[in-house]
């Protein structure tokens, strides 16, 4: 396959799971700087679109490109270092360490066993944590335990620790699930700013919100693309509408 | 920055009073006897702090430390064996100059991997490589598998009745079933001395305690915390870039060298080693000493598994046939009633009314936000801790 300006380009990518084909044959480009919303019925295999660009199912056929390489096959962690980052649906933090910690341990350094005993946590690792502090809302509660955190604060939090490591893909499985309307106003402002020098893919349900935030929106049905481009001719399009949006 | 703060304040001082109990209280407490039997309950808490790195901190729980303790005991053991077998002292066997199990079992020459072991220096680093290594193997196999948990524990159990069996059956290489026995001098000085256990004693003693430090600088550094939050998140922290499977073989692999020098200081002390030393039920009471003590206490483990080791040698004398059962309740009880062990229960009843007389502690409700490391180093909730057994 050759090579794209896209940032992630994914070609006939399929797994099947005892036979019952979760993603089929799907091919998908994102854009540097894009904002792309993944949105589908439960069970079209949004989350494990995501799982399989971060590694954590493997794909039985397909390509998956990374700024054009090859990122199948590789191994979680070797996926995160080329600059991707992934958000769980349920917020996926550190519940006993403050939250100072749950950023300061995302930071991109000292990511091998030695590397992690002769980490030192410099002024540019602290200055860094409170950059990202500010920027997801959290500054004043950098000592606090994570766990005590509200669950709006602990997504947040995770995105937080996403942003530490600069990621030029970031991928967010549902940022707003059981968030307050204060909280997805805030969410969506975030999600904006944070998207101006990096690439973001959103799995949503809440219609209000992706017409916030989406450049573009990519609905799936059954493992496939049922249709993609903006808010506008999505929600047109009959087949959505049919399968998902409802008359 | 914080974690200073609170090693300070909490760590120190009870590293401290232990050191201070190990170093002078025991020693002018006790005779020589008594004295060397508490140094050959020390040398099981270098297994017992390794146990708080493993399995409390990387919650990864091993039933078969024994093999790391009796490897690095059997290293030791070979090298005073073959000093021991000088060609002087074993003119009467039809081999003379190799240890006396081997000339009984027809063997005419050692065996060419125990020749190095003539070596001090030889044997000192195989007293911890040798187990690291083994671990190493064992670690790198199964974790990048993504085997943990039960089945970890399963395995590590099978490992340690192969390396039994293989002890047993090897009886021309290994002293079999009697273990290696007999010992004498290290480099010509007689260990067999009420002086030489005295230093010995204190050798122990200073190495746990340095080791006690060197464990917990890796429980304050970057590593320690990525262990944290391994065993409470170990997805997130694949996906924040390590390689989580490393980690853990680093620690599976610290805890059998920390082991292994136990063994090898149990081998100097107590003058023997055998495979009863070694097999699955010491390597259970192993993961006693720890639980009793507190899985998250370095300290705690110690003193776990000096008195759990007391325990065992007054119960074993009085009431012989009662010991396994009490052991075994007892393990059942600290695990339901107390999972943080002793040192939990300090963290619970008495730091707290300590505390009421320092400002700084009182408010329950302050104390994550003010010590942050304290709460997460030392008073995991016990919720979290259970779960992972």
């Amino acid at each position: 396959m050759s090579n794209t300006d896209f940032v992630l380009a994914i070609e006939d990518l399929s797994v099947s799971f005892d036979g019952f084909k979760a993603i089929d044959t799907l091919t998908l480009y994102l854009d540097r700087g894009e904002l792309r919303v993944i949105i589908g019925p439960n069970g079209a295999g949004k989350t494990t679109l995501l799982d399989l660009i971060c590694g954590k199912t493997r794909a039985t056929g397909g390509s998956i490109k990374f700024k054009n390489e090859e990122m199948l096959g590789q191994a979680e962690h070797k996926i995160v270092r080329a600059g991707i980052g992934r958000k769980f649906q349920t917020p996926s933090i550190y519940e006993n360490l403050p939250v100072f910690k749950n950023l300061e341990v995302s930071f991109p350094r000292g990511r091998g066993v030695f590397g992690a005993l002769a980490f030192k946590c410099t002024d540019d690792v602290s200055s860094r944590v409170q950059e990202v502090a500010t920027e997801i809302g959290l500054a004043t509660k950098l000592d606090m335990e994570a766990g005590l955190l509200s669950h709006g604060e602990k997504q947040w939090l995770e995105i937080g620790m996403l942003l530490m490591q600069d990621p030029e893909l970031l991928m967010l499985d549902e940022p707003i699930a059981g968030m307050s309307a204060r909280e997805r106003d805030l969410t969506a402002e975030l999600l904006k700013r944070i998207c101006q020098n990096r690439s973001v893919i959103v799995i949503e349900h809440d219609m209000e919100f992706v017409k916030r935030i989406a450049h573009k929106v990519t609905v799936m049905h059954q493992g496939k693309i049922l249709a993609e481009g903006s808010m506008e001719q999505v929600q047109k399009d009959e087949r959505v509408i049919d399968v998902y949006l409802g008359h | 920055m914080i974690p200073t703060t609170w090693f300070k304040r909490h760590g120190l001082a009870s590293w401290l009073l232990l050191a201070c109990l190990l170093l002078v209280v025991f020693p002018l407490l006790f005779d020589n006897f008594r004295l060397n039997l508490v140094g050959k309950y020390l040398s099981y808490g270098f297994v017992a702090i390794g146990l708080v790195m493993l399995w409390g901190y990387g919650g990864v729980l091993s039933l078969g430390q024994g093999v790391f303790f009796g490897l690095g005991g059997y290293c030791m053991a070979m090298f005073l064996k073959l000093e021991a077998s000088d060609p002087i002292t074993t003119k009467i066997q039809s081999t003379p100059g190799i240890p006396d199990f081997m000339d009984w079992n027809q063997l005419t020459a050692l065996p060419i991997w125990w020749v190095p072991f003539e070596h001090l220096s030889f044997t000192l680093l195989a007293v911890a490589l040798v187990p690291a290594i083994l671990a190493f193997v064992i670690g790198y196999a199964m974790f990048k598998r993504r085997v943990g948990g039960v089945y970890f524990a399963i395995i590590t159990q099978a490992v340690t009745l192969i390396l039994t069996v293989l002890i047993i059956g090897q009886q021309g290489y290994t002293g079999g079933v009697n273990g290696i026995t007999d010992l004498k001098t290290l480099n010509g000085w007689d260990i067999r001395t009420d002086s030489a256990k005295v230093i010995l004693y204190f050798v122990n003693a200073g190495l746990l305690l340095a080791a006690i430090l060197v464990c917990g600088w890796i429980q304050r550094s970057k590593l320690g915390t990525l262990l944290l939050a391994m065993r409470d998140k170990e997805d997130r922290v694949r996906f924040s870039g390590y390689d989580v499977s490393m980690f853990k073989v680093f620690v599976f692999c610290l805890s059998a060298m920390l082991a292994g020098i136990g063994g090898a200081l149990f081998t100097l002390q107590v003058g023997f080693m055998s495979p009863s030393l070694v097999g699955i039920v010491p390597s259970i009471e192993m993961v006693i000493f720890a639980a009793v003590g507190g899985r998250m206490s370095l300290i705690g483990a110690v003193y776990g598994a000096l008195l759990v080791n007391a325990g065992k040698t007054y119960f074993s004398e009085s009431f012989p046939e009662l010991w396994l059962y009490l052991m075994a309740a007892l393990f059942i009880g600290v695990v339901l009633a107390f999972p943080n062990g002793l040192a939990g229960l300090y963290e619970t009843y008495v730091k707290p009314r300590i505390g009421k007389r320092k400002p700084t502690a009182a408010a329950p409700v302050d104390a994550p936000a003010q010590h942050p490391a304290a709460t997460t180093l030392d008073a995991l909730p016990p919720g979290l801790t259970r779960e992972e057994c």
